[in-house]
């Protein structure tokens, strides 16, 4: 079987295993590939997976127990000693519970910590609030110096972990519970940290997805060409910052019509950061975002979850739908609008 | 060895002279915590002329000794000790706290040279220390780390997370100093939140610590000999001192934890601390 980068897996393998295995495997072949890294848990070494680092490089990984708020301050001053942390807790706890020392230690002395932030969005649905995510892109979005990213599958989940290496200074990397379904082929699709990937060719609309969601949105696609004739085009933001701006803008003269789907409160994250985008581009189109609407979600599965908000496949086809049939200024002058 | 007749003329005589210009500073710069800084003088002079492994003309030496001032309002007091251990010209204190200056009220670890982490807000310089400490083990090296923190700070959680983490990973590299100078912003920290028993609660944390007069140079000289000696685990020198101390009108008044001086205030606090020296 064919390996890709130096892996001892394959793509085949990735459709058994949840973004968090994936994370932990590679973590762990990385970890032979640079001698500086360390893995810090807080007690979740075998729920966030890294605990497959910890097992094959014992001396280089360390529990802080219950205590996230040391442990960011700790990786932190692994990163001042020339080490290379990476950081695992649940998004909740990354985000908040140790937001400061997040943004104060490691952001503002851009320092070389990598976070991966699993369990993001609902995707811990029947934990209830106390354990999602749905505020965490809006949070750390607004730390300078973090890259922010969002993998889809467990495909891109190893990509985004490879990449952080050749970023000096801090990454959030969010991911889910891990049950996503995988949503690329192969490996090779070109990933690029800050560059969106086009899922799905369309000229009538553009669904701007990240996470999760981008497997719907693929899969709504799909059924609107079919069903409604529609053309639309999917865009994969896997990085929320720095956020591919050209490819937004693209999509705003192209399709004149954009939504955003996340497993995230609409205020903020990636609909909040497209909006900027869009507004300070000058250029105006119909746009709507899709998410959690400001609002703690219930417990359930997250299946459930994400087809109460509509950004599952049902979901986001009726979202389509629905900004299809929308009056808006419809002229093709573009040299009356800045 | 601890320090001789000799070493302890000439760090008293470096003592005073950082708390002179502590004076100043505070006087240029409109303002600053002098409080809490004048009380850790002690504290750092042994430190930065006695102990550790440093070299002020390789900032970023790897195998130096690490110095983290958990208890980052001391920005003050510590600018002017690296200034005076050659880290910087004496002359940037003077921007010190004005638009684009690289020194301000809390130390910026990327722009003020000698500063390890950048510290201010409470309770996050003892997690950095440890991952200091930590990554030595990591890293095969014999650096070690040496650690102030203040005892309004001790409110915070995160300083017992840290506190906790170094006694389990045993960090016998790893010192820490406690300036126990009882005062923190709204008065006598028994009065806002109470910590004591403290040498206690270090001590069932899993800490070594001694407990010394905080402006006694040879007891803090002993009290650090222990920590080097001491292999099982981390040292907590628990320095009993005197918020403001050497400035008369300032010693333990919290209003003092903050505060901006004019010129005849300058002359004033200069001149008791001349004669207390």
């Amino acid at each position: 079987m064919a390996k890709e980068g130096g892996l001892t897996w394959t793509v085949y393998d990735a459709d058994k295993m949840t973004q968090r295995e994936i994370y932990g495997l590679v973590l762990s072949e990385l970890g032979e590939e640079y001698p500086e890294i360390v893995g810090l848990s807080a007690d979740l070494a075998k729920s966030t997976k890294i605990g497959t680092f910890g097992d094959k490089f014992p001396d280089r990984f360390f529990n802080f127990g219950i205590a996230e708020q040391n442990m960011f301050g700790v990786a932190a001053g692994f990163a001042k000693a020339g080490l290379i942390p990476f950081v695992s807790t649940f998004s909740v706890f990354a985000s908040m519970r140790a937001a400061e020392f997040l943004r104060t230690d490691c952001c503002y002395q851009n320092l070389n910590v990598k976070v991966i932030a699993t369990h993001g969005g609902t995707s811990f649905g029947s934990a209830g609030s106390t354990h999602h995510a749905t505020e965490d892109l809006s949070i750390v979005r607004a730390f300078a110096n973090l890259v922010v990213i969002v993998p889809a599958d467990a495909i891109e989940t190893a990509h985004a972990v490879r990449a952080c290496m050749k970023i000096q200074g801090p990454v959030y990397i969010r991911i889910g519970r891990g049950f996503e379904p995988r949503v690329y082929e192969s490996f090779d699709y070109g990933y690029q940290v800050g560059k969106a990937v086009e899922m799905h060719p369309g000229t009538d609309i553009t669904v701007i997805a990240c996470g999760a969601t981008v497997y719907h949105a693929v899969q709504a696609a799909r059924i609107l060409k079919q069903d409604d004739g529609l053309s639309v085009r999917v865009l994969n933001m896997h990085t929320i910052k720095p956020m591919d701006e050209e490819a937004i803008m693209r999509a705003v003269t192209e399709t004149r019509r954009i939504i955003t789907v996340e497993d995230h409160n609409v205020i903020g994250g990636l609909g909040g950061a497209v909006a900027e985008v869009i507004a300070g581009g000058g250029k105006g189109c119909a746009f709507q975002r899709v998410g959690i609407p400001d609002t703690f979600c219930p417990h359930g599965y997250p299946e459930d979850l994400m087809n109460l908000y509509k950004i599952d496949t049902d979901g986001i086809i009726e979202k389509v739908r629905e900004i299809m049939g929308r009056d808006f200024e419809a002229d093709e002058d573009w040299e009356d609008e800045v | 060895m601890p320090i001789n007749d000799q070493e302890l003329g000439e760090l008293k005589r470096i003592a005073k002279k950082i708390r002179l210009d502590i004076v100043d500073v505070t006087g240029w710069s409109g303002g600053a915590h002098i409080g809490g800084s004048l009380s850790m003088v002690e504290i750092l002079t042994i430190l930065y002329w006695k102990y550790m492994n440093i070299d002020p003309a390789r900032p970023n030496w790897e195998d130096r000794d690490r110095f983290v001032l958990s208890k980052g309002h001391g920005g003050v007091g510590h600018a002017v000790v690296l200034a005076h251990r050659g880290y910087f010209p004496f002359e940037d204190l003077k921007e010190f706290n004005h638009t684009g200056s690289k020194l301000g009220m809390h130390l910026d670890s990327k722009k003020a040279v000698g500063v390890e982490a950048s510290t201010g807000s409470m309770g996050h310089g003892l997690s950095q220390a440890v991952g200091m400490a930590l990554g030595a083990r990591v890293l095969k090296k014999s650096w070690r780390v040496y650690c102030v923190i203040g005892d309004g700070e001790s409110n915070e959680g995160s300083i017992w997370e840290a506190a906790m983490a170094a006694a389990h990973y045993k960090l016998a590299n790893l010192t820490a100093f406690l300036d126990r100078n009882r005062m923190m912003i709204d008065g006598p920290t028994e009065e806002v939140m109470s910590l004591e028993p403290l040498a206690d609660k270090w001590a069932a944390f899993g800490w070594a610590v001694r407990e010394v007069d905080g402006h006694d140079l040879r007891q803090l000289s002993e009290a650090v000999e222990f920590a080097q000696s001491h292999l099982a685990g981390p040292v907590m020198v628990l320095c009993r001192t005197v918020k403001g101390k050497g400035v008369d009108f300032m010693e333990n008044d919290p209003a003092w934890h903050y505060g901006g001086l004019s010129k005849e205030l300058v002359e004033r606090a200069k001149q008791s601390v001349e004669r207390e020296g």
